[in-house]
């Protein structure tokens, strides 16, 4: 039985064989998850060379499938189109290939889909699951994705920004869910393919700070996660984890990831946000936290993404612990009442100014606001502690 | 077997028990872990009986939206009136049939809530409706 792993690492190869002998995309796609397929029922021993073995097979699947598409026609390129036999290239096509499955065109959702199946090497069951739709509608958004991609044109690698972004947002779909999900035991872990993914990206463009940027960021929060939910699943905020839980591994390759990259000297937004998410990994309690350097690091942001209302509401944060919750709250006044986590942001900061009872009423308000059930019961539970302590005021 | 759905309500639905009549946010942290919890674990009891089909929370806001002619953005009302019935999620089970459909809905009901009594919440319980007979 060949190891999964391995067949993981060959798919975008494979792939990048194929697209790079003029294949067209979509249909390479095609071919290399019948190819996968194939290798997976093959019985006897694993071929010498598999990825040889996968592209062997996958270009017969390519040519049989334009064969059928239109016979005769197709036949004559075909053959002109077999390559010669002997070992495969190896050149990484990394980015090319990510750039294709995160090519503007997409929407974020089809793009993430798209890219753990092409490249990631899952199966559209496995993404399904992850996203908790039905296969067939997976398998839909990831034909109509395909589709989309057919009418554009690809002559060189495209913008790294639009993989970056796109690489982010899966890593953050993960978070997002996590809490609700974490008794799954075989589903697929979408932040650890965000990092493997990344982890390709950066070696395929190692001069780019932000890639490594993005990968620093992912690895110094991913780290905290054994400590962000307890035993009974609750969510638990930053400043009361367990931080003896956190992989200290993690942190340590996270902080040398970004210091490489901040050593070519080309700030950006993802680097940014690693610095800050570096600091609050190095304290060894949250009272020890730097606040002052993570200010100068929002500061940095904001400058980064000027008008970003969430990069100001996490100032607001900071800034309340260097100069004192007031000057936190007239941060916070200057912002849309309707921003998201406002009231939560509000709240803390009041209960830090000893404003108990306000404090309590903003917290109960957020939580009705909540988009998960496991922020929404941590703001409940927030504004229930603060009642306990000051039932007169609430 | 049958499928039911167990619907929770936010508001709405007969006269409330007096249990269920304190907001969470008056409760103490602890009491809302165990009311949480147990939820937990009303899913993973009907999971174990081979019983569970799916569940999801809702979020409180939502509005009521309608078609409104050709070329026209869609008609919207709401947010709804404090009277208005609101949903707060749901959960659906594959039972023998409408006894265990209820004693499953009162599990659900008697999770604990402030003071750790029961909520005696409101539980609306609907059948599914199902193919025709193959056989007549």
């Amino acid at each position: 039985m060949i190891d999964n792993d391995l067949l993981r690492t060959l798919t975008p190869q494979v792939l990048s064989v194929l697209v790079r002998r003029g294949a067209d995309f979509a249909a390479a796609e095609d071919a290399v998850q019948d190819a996968l397929a194939e290798i997976v029922r093959r019985s006897g021993p694993t071929p010498d060379d598999p990825k040889g073995w996968l592209v062997t097979v996958a270009w017969r699947k390519f040519l049989d499938a334009q064969r059928s598409a239109s016979a005769r026609a197709l036949r004559e390129v075909a053959v002109h189109r077999e390559p010669p036999p002997g070992p495969v290239e190896q050149a990484d096509d990394t980015l090319l290939l990510l750039s294709r499955c995160c090519h503007p065109a997409l929407t974020p959702a089809s793009a993430i889909a798209l890219t753990l199946r092409a490249i990631g090497g899952l199966t559209t069951a496995q993404i399904a699951h992850a996203f908790l739709v039905p296969e067939a509608t997976m398998a839909q958004r990831i034909s109509r994705a395909k589709r989309a991609l057919t009418r554009q044109r690809f002559d060189r690698p495209g913008d790294v920004r639009a993989v970056l972004r796109v690489l982010y947002l899966m890593f953050d779909h993960a978070f997002a869910g996590a809490g609700e999900n974490s008794t799954d035991t075989d589903g697929v872990d979408l932040a650890a393919e965000a990092i493997r993914l990344t982890r390709q990206l950066v070696a395929s463009v190692p001069d780019d700070p932000e890639a490594a940027g993005l990968l620093a960021l992912m690895l110094l929060h991913h780290a905290r996660r054994p400590a962000r939910i307890d035993a009974s699943g609750h969510l638990v905020p930053l400043e009361w984890q367990d931080r003896s839980r956190w992989d200290t591994a993690m942190i340590a390759e996270g902080v040398m990831v970004l210091q490489s990259a901040l050593a070519l000297d080309r700030i950006g937004e993802y680097q940014a946000q690693a610095a800050i998410a570096a600091l609050h990994d190095d304290a060894a309690s949250a009272e020890e936290t730097d606040w002052p350097q993570i200010l100068e690091w929002y500061d940095e942001l904001a400058r980064i993404v000027p008008g970003n209302p969430i990069v100001a509401l996490n100032r607001a944060v900071a800034l309340g612990h260097v100069e004192g919750p007031l000057a936190g709250l007239r941060a916070v006044d200057e912002l849309d009442p309707g921003l998201p986590r406002r009231d939560a942001v509000t709240a803390y900061l009041h209960e830090r100014a000893g404003n108990h009872g306000e404090a309590a009423r903003l917290y109960a308000a957020a939580a009705q606001a909540a988009t998960s059930t496991a922020e929404r019961v941590h703001l409940f539970k927030q504004a229930a502690r603060l009642n306990r302590e000051a039932p007169d005021v609430a | 077997m049958a499928k039911y759905l167990l619907l929770k309500h936010y508001r709405g639905g007969p006269q409330q028990h007096p249990n269920s009549r304190s907001p969470m946010d008056q409760w103490t942290p602890e009491e809302i872990t165990a009311h949480i919890d147990f939820m937990g674990k009303v899913a993973d009891d009907l999971r174990e009986r081979g019983e569970f089909v799916d569940s999801q929370a809702l979020a409180p806001e939502g509005e009521f939206v309608r078609y409104d002619g050709e070329g026209r953005p869609p008609a919207t009302d709401g947010p709804f009136a404090e009277t208005k019935d609101l949903i707060a999620g749901w959960m659906i089970i594959d039972v023998d049939s409408k006894e265990r459909a209820y004693e499953a809905a009162a599990y659900l009901s008697s999770a604990p809530g402030r003071g750790g009594r029961p909520l005696h919440e409101w539980i609306e319980v609907r059948p599914f409706l199902t193919e025709p007979p193959v056989v007549e």
